[in-house]
């Protein structure tokens, strides 16, 4: 019987069995960034620890940076503080670190993939449950707490239970106007917020083997969101391409030795898993969440469920989320109004997210009373958008184009919703009070529809807006 | 390259059994957002996060407290919190389970818990432990007329106990001999294996 490329990895990195049953796992590649990391440095200085590997570590600055006024020292003086901490343990441990004045910065889940760093067959792990992103290039890519950060700096390794599979298949054609994200949102609305607990989720299929890079870290960005520690999809000639040349890639006859490599960990034909589902790609029509969890979700052609015809278990969730999200059961979510359009975040801030949604905004204008916000994922991204003119089409269409950072996903920086605003958002969560207000209430959607909601002011079918 | 070394200060102790009385937090998907808004980790060490545990669903915008149980003087002192299904989701942040831990919660009960959250609360020497939906229906129903009541949760035993009603509880089976052993910070092991990491690291094919 074959095996699955998460039992290849794991395999190539556990180092032993733990007391407890879990396996020590080899950490080849990690992450940090300014949240999650300045504890576990602290730690590792009051238990006199080293870091051993620190060139195993990379850093960026993503949570708290302004995406305006960049100016340092930041005019909130916690985020002041959290940039000059990331710096001085970079330094401090020997750290190689993507800050600002680098023109590499940007959110760690682009700048890793970006920079040729998250490669095929590795470890990664990283203080942020979306590290599951990196997955989309046949990495296994854990979010951890900041004690393991601590232990991933001091040892290289990790205590953790092996995770199962399930094998995620999505056959046939995408309709037109359908998108990546509207996948993901879909499996999670299918298989439940808390689905994939305890599971390695492995996305393939047809659907899977046109998409780009890009579009597979969208869909592996949002394993986290179905309960899914890990999501991932096995390497092949899109992924060598898209890494090919890349900072941090192997080169010359390195590189033809990767790709060997690369490929022997994809997953065998006959291999094993622990679960298997389907999807046909063409039921699949934009999807938009509409309560406070990013399974209860609806197509946009669809009306809002009602609690009384739900699982007698789901019934008070559903009542939460409509008083929190002030909508009503049985009407449609086509044509609720919306303040504010954020177009970003780890899962749709990169380059073809902008050039996707440029192609149709050109000659149209933001709704009158919409605030709405491009943020490129890191600056390269920035950058490129800059050089093919894409940041002057959404400066022209009313979208206030910022630089690169987590922005209105988390609002841990000046980027928030204000009172009760309704955002239509490419981001990965709606929970109450993400994106900064207590009150303030979040759809999320595919970029294009995001602009669709700007553009209408608010929620409605792009494929109809753009005659896509 | 000199091989880091535990110091004694990491011996931790046995987590045998936790008893305290009980606050019910209602419903299901709790977030991590929601047990600490992300404006609350802009800090860089997690002294003080308890105070913010739950903020926004216990202060309204102006900082006045709000109906909830932990605004409620009869549930002061709980140290075990009462969950539902899927507790932690979301985002991987420590600081979750920092605040529940700083705010003096030493175990929790619920349906199931999100995967990182387990983790990490596991790490801090917080049990959380699952029951049945119905178990947890009887147990949201008896405390708020037994708020001083204590729950005995044992974890060899794997049963929680309030007056005279015995709960099945468990955990998985590494959490467990985790907290029973007094290993539930995994540093001190993960540092004895230096030189198996320092082979494997050195054979590993990237960076």
């Amino acid at each position: 019987m074959g095996k699955t490329l998460f039992q290849k990895v794991w395999d190539a990195h556990a180092i032993r069995d733990l007391q407890n049953g879990q396996t020590q796992l080899l950490i080849g590649t990690h992450l940090i960034h300014e949240v999650t990391s300045p504890q576990a440095f602290a730690m590792i200085r009051e238990l006199n620890l080293k870091v051993p590997y620190p060139h195993r570590t990379f850093a960026t600055v993503d949570h708290i940076v302004p995406t305006d006024q960049r100016t340092e020292p930041f005019a909130d003086p916690l985020a002041d503080a959290m940039i000059k901490e990331l710096r001085k343990n970079c330094d401090d441990f020997g750290i190689r670190y993507f800050d600002i004045p680098s023109g590499k910065q940007g959110i760690v889940h682009v700048v890793g993939p970006e920079q040729g760093i998250t490669q095929p067959g590795t470890t990664i792990a990283c203080g942020d449950s979306h590290t599951s992103t990196h997955g989309a290039f046949g990495a296994i890519a854990f979010g951890i707490g900041t004690s393991q950060v601590r232990d991933v700096l001091a040892t290289q390794t990790m205590a953790i239970g092996r995770l199962k599979v399930r094998r995620i298949d999505v056959k046939g054609h995408l309709k037109p106007g359908t998108y990546a994200k509207d996948v993901i949102l879909h499996i999670i609305r299918k298989l439940g917020v808390n689905g994939g607990n305890g599971y390695a989720y492995e996305y393939g299929g047809d659907v899977f083997d046109r998409f780009s890079m890009e579009e597979r870290m969208t869909v592996c960005n949002m394993s986290i969101e179905g309960g899914a520690r890990a999501g991932y999809v096995n390497p092949d000639e899109t992924t060598y391409a898209y890494l090919k040349g890349r900072p941090y890639s192997p080169t010359g006859s390195d590189w033809d030795a990767a790709i060997d490599r690369w490929s022997s960990f994809a997953s065998d034909p006959d291999a094993l898993y622990d679960d298997i589902v389907s999807f046909s790609a063409g039921d699949i029509e934009p999807t938009v969440t509409w309560g406070i969890n990013p399974g209860q979700a609806i197509f946009i052609s669809e009306t809002l469920p009602e609690p009384d015809d739900a699982d007698p278990d789901e019934r008070d969730s559903l009542l939460e989320a409509y008083e929190h999200m002030k909508l009503e059961p049985g009407r449609p979510i086509n044509g609720t109004p919306i303040q504010v359009a954020f177009l970003g975040s780890c899962t749709n801030g990169r380059l073809s997210d902008f050039q996707e949604v440029a192609r149709f905004i050109q000659g149209r204008h933001v709704a009158a009373g919409v605030k709405a916000i491009a943020v490129p994922g890191s600056q390269i991204v920035g950058a490129q958008c800059k050089h093919l003119g894409i940041d002057r089409v959404f400066s022209d269409a009313g979208f206030e184009w910022r630089d690169a950072g987590c922005s209105m996903c988390l609002a841990m920086n000046p980027d928030k919703l204000l009172g009760d605003q309704l955002c239509a958002s490419s981001s990965n969560r709606n929970f109450k009070g993400r994106q900064g207000s207590p009150t303030g209430r979040t759809i999320l959607m595919s970029p294009l529809m995001v602009a669709a909601a700007a553009i209408a002011g608010q929620v409605t079918d792009a494929r109809k807006l753009f005659n896509t | 390259m000199p091989a880091n070394c535990l110091t004694p200060k990491m011996a931790l102790k046995q987590i045998k059994n936790v008893n305290g009385t009980c606050v019910v937090i209602a419903g299901d998907d709790i977030d991590t957002d929601r047990i600490i808004p992300a404006r609350y980790m802009k800090c860089v060490t997690f002294d003080g996060l308890g105070e913010y545990l739950f903020h926004d669903v216990r202060f309204n915008e102006n900082g006045l407290p709000k109906a909830h149980p932990l605004n409620d003087e009869i549930y002061k002192g709980a140290t075990i919190l009462i969950g539902g299904r899927n507790f932690g989701c979301g985002s991987s942040r420590e600081h979750a389970p920092q605040a529940v831990f700083r705010y003096g919660f030493r175990a929790i009960i619920a349906e199931s818990f999100a995967e990182i959250f387990f983790g990490n609360a596991t790490t801090l020497g917080i049990p959380c432990v699952t029951a049945t939906r119905s178990d947890l229906n009887s147990i949201r129903e008896r405390v708020p007329g037994h708020p001083k009541q204590e729950m005995k949760i044992d974890l060899a035993l794997q049963t929680a106990t309030f007056g005279d009603e015995v709960f099945q509880v468990s955990l998985p089976a590494s959490a467990r001999d985790a907290l029973l052993n007094g290993r539930w910070d995994a540093i001190g092991e993960l540092l004895e294996a230096g030189d198996l990491v320092a082979q494997k690291a050195a054979a590993l094919l990237y960076f």
